[in-house]
């Protein structure tokens, strides 16, 4: 009994992540059937907040378990909706071709990541913003596209405004659910513990074995995959393309935005932050300018006063862990005797 | 044809004059800095600002507005970059992308949509022009702005290699904690380094507003074009620079020869090969080839 007290448990989960798991499953189930009582507006505001959750979700496997900060991230958002636009026009099924555009996306990536990881830091992210602004200009010289103009996914007009917009809703929320069930699975999986020392420090991981730069890559192309998905998702509920407005860097902001706040490098924070940003738009959003400002600022308030986020500090303070994708180690937790030290509960700060 | 190439070698000097801060400052504090270019728009409303409202010529203004951009280089250190850059390498890329968020929309916010240029407060000097021989006309603004990048990135040449603080600075980019050791000290060190490239933008935005036109979202391209000059030609001092702010006007001038959309095209199509053949020859991170002011 003496030596099993002393054992380390290791943890994967908690009382309470059980339980989150379960509410998860309970809300997917109910946001499923939301748009059977949902007005219209709602709806539509709801598909927003799916697209805003991919967004977040995806940015922050990049830059919060890659480190590979990005703000040309909207070239992928773009693509997905030209593609969308493209293969369209070439006779796929509406529907169909979001999806198909988001794996179009998830392809043209991997060429670009052999070429763009080479580059660090700070690098990497200007690196990107001009390869977004580069293909922009070319996009813009496809006749399709009409330039600035633009032009519109015109073939999702057969369907009446009613499946249209329930459809794609429900295309929404299974995105949602879809890429955040990849990642997840990925961080808990064995390539999670290697993206996880690779966050923590990149040198200290290539030198015990991990491989960086695939699993840099694999996080690449995912994050290039899942907003694309969100572009082809963004042009359904919308139906014009105007590259403007699909190429702009305000994308990153917004996701930038909603990690900071939520909590880079946490799987939940994410999730949190994009709720936030949808609040804030919600409620803020008619201010116009003021809003921009607003964002900007409260992004760089949390850079230098709370990096780890809303959610990284709720963490921190409460060792609270919902969806736990990493492990914990926790000194005599078999003996029920044993009262908690200070020191065991330092035990519990290793990271997620 | 031999007239485009001049007219694309001039333009040149102003990618150096907007790229040399941006190359400093990652060169001292290894931070890039994402509001490079929303500041030298900024420098240029105040500079609008001061024309238009107090009819003071953009080259007096300079007197007002140089001073004011060496006070932000030194308070943007002091106060943002200097904490954000104790959280890691990621942070002040954030914290400078929010930062110009912030300053373009308040931009937006006091000055509107409309584009301005300060060209109508500078006489007939926006549209002068020398005729050289072969009929090749150069303006005269144009000359300036290339003789000012010369003066400027050699006298920041001179003043890293042969003054006391110069040594200091070039020290503390070296390794801050030795150069600490030798009695320098490296905060100071560094934010007078974000002075000195804030006087060196304030200068940027003020050419940028007497050669074309800006509006308050002219920021983001102003940092890209910052950024491509100093990568194509920053091979090892500051001079590169200029070489690359040159290809880079050059390659601009060159696409919209081809394209009436291939000027901005040309200039990062040039960006991104000169990019791939130098990582794929040297093998080195790019932060070996953006290095700076290690010339001696």
């Amino acid at each position: 009994m003496s030596t099993l007290a002393t054992m380390p448990v290791i943890e994967r989960g908690t009382a309470t992540s059980r339980i989150a798991a379960m509410a998860v499953a309970l809300i997917i189930a109910l946001l499923a059937i939301a748009p059977q009582f949902l007005s219209a507006g709602s709806v539509d505001r709801m598909t927003a907040l799916f697209i805003y959750v991919i967004l977040a979700a995806m940015w922050n496997a990049l830059a919060g378990f890659g480190g590979l900060v990005s703000v040309g991230q909207q070239v992928f958002f773009g693509l997905g909706a030209y593609f969308a636009i493209r293969l369209a026009d070439a006779g796929l099924n509406p529907f169909l071709a979001l999806f198909a555009s988001g794996l179009v996306v998830g392809v043209v990536s991997i060429p670009l990541s052999l070429f763009m990881l080479r580059l660090r830091n700070g690098e990497f992210a200007i690196g990107m913003w001009v390869i977004a602004a580069l293909t922009h200009l070319l996009v813009n010289l496809d006749r399709l596209v009409q330039g600035e103009t633009g032009t519109s996914l015109i073939s999702l007009n057969v369907y009446d405004a009613g499946t249209r917009r329930a459809t794609i809703y429900w295309l929404a929320l299974a995105s949602m659910t879809a890429l955040l069930a990849i990642l997840f699975g990925l961080l808990r999986g064995s390539t999670g513990a290697a993206i996880r020392a690779i966050r923590d420090n990149e040198d200290a991981a290539a030198s015990v074995g991990v491989r960086v730069t695939g699993t840099k890559r694999l996080l690449f192309v995912l994050a290039a995959f899942g907003i694309g998905i969100a572009g082809a998702l963004w042009l359904a509920t919308s139906i014009t393309f105007q590259p403007k407005t699909y190429f702009n860097v305000q994308w990153t902001a917004y996701m930038i935005f909603m990690v900071l706040v939520g909590g880079i490098g946490t799987f939940e924070g994410a999730i949190l932050g994009a709720l936030v940003f949808f609040l804030i738009e919600t409620w803020f959003g008619g201010t116009g300018v003021w809003y921009l400002v607003g964002l900007g600022a409260t992004a760089v308030v949390f850079s230098l006063f709370l990096p780890r986020g809303l959610w990284g500090t709720i963490e921190e303070r409460f060792g609270l862990r919902l969806l736990p994708v990493g492990y914990r180690v926790r000194l005599a937790a078999a003996d029920d005797d044993v009262t908690p030290s200070p020191q065991q509960t330092t035990m519990h700060q290793e990271k997620a | 044809m031999s007239n485009q190439i001049i007219q694309g070698i001039l333009l040149g000097g102003y990618y150096a004059l907007i790229a040399c801060g941006l190359s400093f400052m990652f060169s001292v504090m290894r931070i890039i800095n994402l509001a490079h270019g929303s500041l030298a728009v900024f420098s240029a409303y105040a500079l609008w600002w001061l024309a238009s409202r107090y009819h003071v010529s953009p080259f007096v203004g300079l007197l007002i507005v140089l001073p004011l951009m060496a006070a932000i280089g030194w308070a943007l250190q002091r106060f943002l970059l200097e904490r954000s850059a104790r959280g890691g390498a990621l942070l002040p890329i954030l914290t400078t992308f929010g930062l110009a968020i912030v300053i373009d929309n308040l931009l937006f916010e006091q000055f509107g949509a409309d584009t301005r240029s300060l060209a109508p407060y500078i006489g007939s000097l926006s549209y002068d022009s020398w005729e050289w021989p072969g009929s090749i006309y150069v303006g005269k603004l144009a000359v300036m702005m290339f003789a000012t990048a010369i003066v400027l990135l050699g006298g920041l040449q001179l003043f890293l290699t042969h003054t006391r603080l110069g040594r200091s600075i070039r020290a503390t980019s070296e390794d801050p904690d030795t150069a600490g050791l030798v009695g320098v000290d490296a905060r100071r060190a560094n934010a007078i380094a974000a002075a000195i490239a804030m006087v060196t933008v304030g200068l940027a935005g003020a050419f940028l507003g007497m050669r074309a036109t800006f509006d308050p979202y002219a920021g983001a391209p102003q940092l890209l074009f910052a950024f491509e000059a100093a990568v194509i030609g920053g091979a090892g001092s500051l001079w590169g620079t200029l070489i690359g702010g040159i290809v880079l006007a050059l390659a601009q001038t060159l696409g919209a020869q081809v394209h009436p959309q291939g000027f901005l095209i040309g200039g990062h199509a040039v960006f991104l090969v000169v990019l791939f053949v130098r990582l794929s020859a040297s093998g080195l991170g790019l932060r070996d080839l953006l290095r700076l002011g290690k010339t001696s």
